[in-house]
C-alpha cells in the first residue's frame, strides 16, 4: 500500500464484512513520542479464538474467491517496518479492534495519505452503518460521526454529492486547523 | 468554514430535489472491486473518479457501489457495468482518467470502450 490511508480503508472494509453497524476510526499522533497510532474498531461479528489465531497469516481467509487474506498482514508488516507493531483484539459476537502503532522518524514510515477520501468513502459507500472518525494530535483533536450528520439530515443519505462535498471539506479543514494549516 | 447549520441548509435542498428520484432495479449500476488487491491498485481514486463525473452531469438512475474481490486480482483496478436488460460489462486495470470516457461513452451513449474491457485486455 502507497498510503497508510489505503490500509485504513482495507481494514475497515473487514469491519463491513463483519456486519458491524458502528465501525470508529481514530489516528492519533504523538509528536514527543514520534508515533503514530492508527485504531479501527468494530462492534461486528467478531472472531472466534482460532481465527485470531490465524489472522496474521496471509493464506488464512475466511473469504471464498480467493485462498489468501493480505490485508492485516500487510498492516502489520508497514508498522512493524518502522519499529511499531500491530495488535488485534476480538470477540465473537462483541466485535474487534485493531491497533497499529507507526514511528514517525523511521525511514521506513509510509506516509498517511489522503485519510479524507478513505473516510468519506467509507461513509458514503455504506450509508447504512455508522462511522465514528477522530483525528487526534498530541491530545487535542476532532471528531465527525454519521450518528450526529443523520440527525441532522433526517432521511437525506449521507452519499448525496453535497453531502459528500461538505464532509470533505469539513475533514480537510479540521485537519488543516489540528496540523496547524499543514496538509496531510 | 464548514458548520452544521451549513449541512442543514444542504438538507434542506436536497429534500426538494429528491423527491422525484428513484433508487429501483431500473438504476444502471457500477460496482468497483474494493478488497485489499483493488485498494493496492488504486481503486479508490477511481471509485472517487466515478462518483464525482456522475455527480458532475447530474446523472440520474445511476449508483456507484463497492464490493469484494472479483478473483482477477492481476487485473484490478476493476469495474463491472450493470445496464438492465444487458449483460455485464467488466472494465479492468482502471484508473482515474479512464473514468470520463466509461461515463460519456458507455453510461451516457451506450456504447462500451471495448478496449478497457476484460475481453481485451487479458487477450
Amino acid at each position: 500500500m502507497r498510503e497508510l490511508s489505503l490500509n485504513i480503508l482495507d481494514i475497515a472494509q473487514n469491519s463491513i464484512a463483519a456486519g458491524a453497524s458502528l465501525i470508529t476510526i481514530e489516528v492519533a499522533e504523538n509528536t514527543k513520542a514520534k508515533e503514530l497510532t492508527i485504531t479501527v474498531s468494530d462492534n461486528g461479528c467478531g472472531m472466534t479464538e482460532e481465527q485470531l489465531n490465524n489472522v496474521l497469516d496471509p493464506f488464512f481467509t475466511t473469504r471464498t474467491t480467493r485462498k489468501v487474506g493480505m490485508g492485516i498482514p500487510l498492516f502489520k508488516l508497514a508498522a512493524e517496518q518502522t519499529g511499531g507493531s500491530l495488535k488485534i483484539e476480538s470477540e465473537k459476537g462483541k466485535g474487534t479492534k485493531t491497533s497499529a502503532v507507526f514511528k514517525t522518524d523511521s525511514i521506513d514510515f509510509t506516509p498517511l495519505g489522503d485519510v479524507t477520501s478513505t473516510i468519506t468513502i467509507l461513509i458514503s459507500m455504506n450509508t447504512d452503518r455508522d462511522f465514528i472518525y477522530t483525528r487526534r494530535l498530541d491530545g487535542e483533536g476532532f471528531e465527525l460521526s454519521t450518528v450526529q450528520l443523520k440527525e441532522i439530515l433526517e432521511g437525506v443519505p449521507l452519499s448525496e454529492p453535497e453531502v459528500v462535498g461538505w464532509m470533505k471539506d469539513y475533514i480537510n479543514e479540521q485537519t488543516n486547523i489540528l496540523l496547524g494549516g499543514v496538509n496531510q | 468554514m464548514k458548520s452544521l447549520a451549513e449541512l442543514q441548509a444542504i438538507k434542506e435542498r436536497t429534500l426538494k430535489a429528491m423527491t422525484a428520484r428513484n433508487d429501483s432495479e431500473e438504476n444502471t449500476r457500477i460496482v468497483v472491486g474494493m478488497a485489499t488487491c483493488g485498494i493496492a491498485a488504486g481503486a479508490r481514486p477511481v471509485l472517487n473518479a466515478f462518483t464525482e463525473e456522475i455527480a458532475r452531469r447530474s446523472l440520474k438512475g445511476v449508483t456507484v457501489s463497492q464490493t469484494g474481490c472479483i478473483g482477477m486480482c492481476q487485473y484490478e483496478p476493476i469495474v463491472e457495468v450493470f445496464v438492465p436488460g444487458q449483460e455485464k460489462v467488466t472494465y479492468v486495470q482502471m484508473s482515474a482518467d479512464k473514468v470520463a470516457r466509461v461515463v460519456t461513452d458507455h453510461i451516457v451513449n451506450g456504447n462500451i470502450v471495448t478496449e478497457f474491457t476484460v475481453g481485451s485486455v487479458a487477450k
